[in-house]
């Protein structure tokens, strides 16, 4: 069903108009436009789906509607002010984007950072993967018809984001990950309010799957539904927990581990079935993993400086400002012209909520990138849209790319 | 120039067996692989890295714009392989400003799609043999690629004010 030879938009409206003169009318084609403003496309998605009654024949992804130009936009902005725009990338994983950007940027600094750091990360990302799966959770089933829980998803993400603000100030646009270190210190109480949030969170799953686990209607419209063949699925360049629920157990956080997550013990869930089905079951067991790491981190968290030492690059403590004069210009320096990279490039992978996001940076050795490309999951993830459609119905059309979990923002940067 | 680092693992060594002149750079920074490839050859080298070399994965494909500096773009293939203990490897190719073009790579990867025609719109790089090399962000009648570096980041031909 995966036809590489895809038409474009108006190629296949003149295929359907020719269809209509030879064909009898009972079998005539109808060519749909599903978006750029349907609900269940989570954004700006159009999708011209060409139908023989309700079996969708060919589906063609249009996007692009969501592009701000926002990799352009990085190279006319200083190292620091990019991170504000890798928020408003995937805007459901807003520190897993700043983090892998400022991974890649420390790359090619070659800076190490200290150990409070490296656990403050993780733990937030884990925390912004339960509030992510949280929205698709409630958002997939809402699409499939399932209210209820959408109330419930959107109790625990508000919990996390009330954290987030603790920290950053802000709910969703957080920036809170720099190349560095952290963006400010960790407010205090902080431990209180996370643990309260992370020893509650566990039932609150078992409060999710009460209400989808043995509903028959969630049941008839999840199983043996988006079915695509694994190899087909790695060809398309699909990541993610799409890829672990049709039984591969990659996961960058345990097969490149960054930040630190080589410390951390936790499973990579896996499935063989590789349908909606499947892939809810894998995020549900990955939102309990993400508690289980959240935790570990809670307990070890050690002492210690919130950003790294580094001249030239972290603007130094106000005390050392007033009094030295090395401290006073390399402030100097990095306010008025930003901080330098050394030339060369590094690509950095994460294990985003969606799949593989990783930044290919290349630096010049001025204080501006030369070139940031996002290697977005949602963009190749979306790509396999066709293979998991054609041929089916078009009411499985909205299960499969609700399983998909897509952001727009993610797809067309 | 091809270091000794590079030479002495194996993915490339088996690579440099098969295609001798293929590989016309190779260099390891950060502990990441990049190899210089020519152009005309780079179907066959991902043909072999995928089908020999177990680098199943095309991660993502993207290009540089280096602009003034000739030949000017480079168009950059992400390989991973999720048998080799995760192994990635970085492909380049450089190609000249003038009429830059490269063969596809569709035919091994059907995700290469959405990349090469995002590459396309965005650089104006053109890829021989895609099945559907059409503008995929910008609108279709868009003019200019805006990551070009000669693309100006504020002020292309629209004025939002009335004056």
């Amino acid at each position: 069903m995966s036809d590489p030879d895809l038409q474009s938009p108006t190629a296949t409206l003149e295929t359907s108009a020719a269809d209509t003169e030879n064909t009898p009318p009972q079998r005539r084609r109808m060519t749909l436009n599903m978006g750029p403003q349907h609900p269940s496309t989570h954004g700006v998605l159009r999708v011209l789906l060409e139908l023989d009654g309700e079996t969708v024949m060919r589906a063609y992804p249009d996007i692009g509607f969501l592009h701000t130009g926002i990799e352009k936009q990085c190279e006319a902005l200083t190292w620091q002010q990019v991170v504000p725009l890798t928020d408003r990338v995937d805007y459901l994983s807003n520190l897993i984007n700043n983090l892998v950007y400022a991974l890649a940027v420390e790359k090619l600094l070659q800076a190490e950072m200290p150990e409070a750091v490296k656990m403050m990360r993780v733990m937030l990302s884990e925390l912004q993967r339960i509030n992510s799966h949280c929205v698709w959770l409630g958002t997939h089933a809402l699409d499939i018809g399932a209210m209820t829980v959408f109330f419930y998803c959107f109790r625990e993400r508000e919990d996390i984001l009330r954290i987030f603000e603790m920290f950053s100030g802000q709910r969703m646009m957080t920036s809170y990950i720099r190349p560095g270190g952290l963006a400010l210190e960790p407010p205090r109480g902080w431990d209180k309010a996370v643990r309260k949030f992370i020893d509650a969170f566990p039932d609150k799953v078992d409060e999710y799957e009460e209400l989808l686990d043995k509903n028959p209607i969630w049941l008839r419209r999840t199983k043996n539904v988006g079915f695509v063949p694994l190899n087909d699925l790695i060809d398309w360049g699909v990541t993610g927990p799409m890829i672990r629920a049709a039984g591969i157990p990659w996961d960058i956080r345990k097969d490149e581990p960054y930040s630190g997550y080589e410390k951390f013990d936790f499973k990579v869930p896996t499935r063989t079935e590789n349908d909606v089905w499947a892939r809810y079951r894998i995020r549900m067991e990955e939102m309990r993993e993400s508690a289980k790491i959240v935790k570990q981190a809670l307990e070890g968290m050690p002492d210690g400086p919130w950003q790294a030492n580094i001249p030239r690059v972290t603007l130094p403590g106000r005390e050392k400002m007033k009094t030295q004069m090395e401290a006073l210009i390399y402030h100097f320096k990095i306010v008025t012209e930003g901080m330098k990279v050394p030339a060369g490039e590094a690509y950095q992978a994460c294990e985003s909520p969606r799949g593989e996001i990783a930044y290919y940076i290349v630096s010049d050795g001025s204080s501006k990138p030369h070139r940031v490309f996002m290697r977005t999951p949602s963009f190749g993830n979306l790509q396999s849209l066709p293979a998991m459609v054609e041929g089916k119905l078009i009411a499985d059309t909205i299960a499969s790319m609700g399983s998909m979990d897509f952001v727009l923002g993610d797809v067309d940067r | 120039m091809i270091s000794d680092q590079v030479r002495e693992t194996p993915a490339v060594s088996a690579l440099i067996a098969r295609y001798p002149d293929a590989v016309t750079a190779g260099d390891v920074h950060l502990n990441e692989l990049t190899l210089e490839i020519d152009p005309g050859q780079i179907v066959e080298v991902c043909r072999f890295l995928k089908s020999d070399q177990k680098f199943v994965r095309l991660s993502g494909l993207t290009g540089v714009d280096w602009y003034p500096a000739e030949p000017r773009f480079e168009v950059v293939y992400f390989l991973h392989s999720m048998e080799r203990r995760s192994e990635r490897i970085r492909l380049k190719c450089r190609l000249h400003g003038e009429k830059p073009e490269i063969d596809s790579v569709t035919p091994l990867w059907v995700g290469a799609n959405w990349y090469e025609r995002e590459t396309f719109d965005l650089f104006g790089i053109r890829f021989r043999n895609h099945p559907n090399l059409t503008r995929i962000m910008m609108p279709d009648d868009w003019e200019g690629h805006p990551l070009r570096k000669d693309f100006p980041v504020h002020g292309h031909r629209y004025s939002y004010t009335d004056e």
